[in-house]
């Protein structure tokens, strides 16, 4: 079996650079809208050695980034009360909330232990009867049906100490919402291939037809990176605006049917606000009635209001592909990795902790 | 947390009603739920995320994204050039070439 090795290969890599470089005549801004994707393309230097033509903007694909801080607030408020064991994905603990961020609040004393999944969280309630156990249940459509498992099992398994603090986001209507805005320059995109693994690409052939734009579902290594940028570019150069799938090892059509299932069962659609860009129509995800006992909001009585963000970070901006993280007057100085001020510093998706890393490395090359 | 990785499934087993599964990532053996793949079978790749499985790795489309390229490599190599048309003893390129970039 051919696997990971084989599409991290320099020699097809190179290969579809020159077929990139061969396609392209004029500039083109094309939009990779996972931060996974972003990480990647950062750290393979992709971004460096494309065509000076293409410039690839970083979009608001990091879930960890987008998450609204009024969550990380009501998180904080949760995890610090008596009698309760807060879980969370990792990269979450460290988001910086309004006050300090849960890895402050479990210094001070809170239970906040980091899971790999929502069932492990669901372990600690069955080990824990004595404790209320929360599940921060955030992310996009790839984490939402792992979520939506979660709250069925703990259903079926009548866990009364189990609920969940749901903020999950939707890709397709922040799309819509990004090529919309009068700001917009992006002209292409690449779709995330895991949120893609989950839904499918059919709702994205009405948002290509609306705008004109053609977009291509990708994988994460560099070919499959290289591939989506190729099936862009030819697409842009020829005028033409389809959806074209780039990871169809991973991807079908329809998507995993079974997970769209579960979520629909389990959730419902909401207007959602998102950290740095504001509010966006039909884009969250939250408990539907039959499951309005698993809901951490409603347990602990918490109103999430929208929350105004420091004036410094410009992740906004970055998230909506108006600007780089070099062009941050913190990046790098204030605002670091360790000392993250925005989300997008935070999570190893956000864009600025990627070009962050990857201008450390040009810096060690420098001196060694 | 968008990391999805694949892994090679060699159990599969139930636990509180639920299709798990032990899967090797180069070496590395970790479980995940299966529920949302139940036609993954032993020996098979499955892609997880946060440790659910949310799509079986097709093994020929896999081939397929490389082979195009090892295809048109070998077939322009037959003729000589490279996928290019330029000769493959690396004398020059076609108008145009970005090279210097
Ligand atoms: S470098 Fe820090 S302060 Fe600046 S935009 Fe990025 S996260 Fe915000």
């Amino acid at each position: 079996m051919r696997y990971l090795d084989d599409f991290r290969d320099p020699e097809i890599s190179r290969q579809l650079i020159e077929a990139i470089r061969q396609t392209v005549t004029r500039p083109w801004v094309i939009m990779e809208i996972c931060g996974g994707q972003t990480h990647s393309i950062v750290r393979n230097g992709l971004d460096q050695i494309l065509p000076s033509e293409i410039e690839l903007v970083h979009g608001p694909g990091c879930p960890v980034c987008v998450t609204p801080l009024a969550y990380i607030d009501a998180a904080i408020d949760i995890a610090t009360r008596p009698g309760v064991l807060f879980t969370s994905y990792g990269d979450m603990l460290r988001v910086p909330g309004s006050r300090g961020s849960l890895l402050t609040a479990r210094s001070e004393g809170a239970d906040i232990r980091m899971v790999y999944s929502p069932l492990e969280a669901l372990e600690l309630a069955r080990e824990n009867p004595d404790k209320a156990v929360v599940f921060f249940s955030v992310g996009f459509e790839t984490t939402a049906p792992n979520g939506a498992m979660a709250a069925i099992q703990a259903e079926r398994e009548q866990l009364d100490n189990f609920s969940l603090l749901v903020s999950h986001v939707l890709v397709p209507p922040a799309i819509k919402a990004l090529l919309g805005a009068p700001s917009n320059r992006v002209q292409g995109y690449l779709l995330a291939g895991h949120v893609c693994a989950i839904t499918g690409w059919s709702d994205y052939r009405r948002i290509a037809d609306d705008f004109g734009i053609p977009m291509v579902v990708t994988g994460f290594e560099p070919v499959d990176l290289l591939r989506g940028i190729l099936s862009c570019v030819s697409q842009l150069e020829k005028g033409e605006a389809h959806v074209t799938n780039e990871y169809a090892r991973a991807v079908r059509e329809q998507g995993n049917l079974i997970a769209r299932t579960t979520v629909q069962q389990v959730f419902e659609v909401v207007d959602r606000h998102w950290r740095g860009i504001g509010m966006i129509a039909n884009s969250g995800l939250r408990l539907r009635r039959p499951y309005h006992r698993f809901d951490a909001l409603r347990q602990f009585d918490i109103d999430v209001t929208p929350v105004t963000e420091s004036g410094v970070c410009i992740s906004g901006e970055i998230l909506q592909g108006l600007k780089k993280p070099f062009q941050c007057l913190a990046f790098g100085a204030q605002c670091t990795p360790q000392t993250p001020l925005g989300a997008t510093m935070v999570s190893s998706e956000g864009a600025c902790a990627a070009y962050y890393a990857y201008s450390q490395r040009l810096n060690d090359r420098k001196l060694s | 947390m968008c990391l999805a990785i694949p892994g090679k499934l060699i159990e599969i087993y139930q636990e509180r009603g639920l299709t798990m599964g032990r899967l090797d990532y180069a070496g590395t053996i970790n479980r995940a739920c299966l529920e949302y793949v139940p036609e993954a079978k032993i020996g098979q790749y499955v892609l997880v995320h946060a440790g659910f499985g949310i799509s079986v790795i097709d093994e020929d489309e896999a081939q397929k994204t490389l082979a195009i390229w090892d295809e048109l490599v070998a077939q322009a190599a037959e003729e000589g050039t490279d996928i290019f048309g330029r000769p493959l003893n690396g004398a020059g390129g076609p108008a145009g070439d970005g090279e210097s970039k």
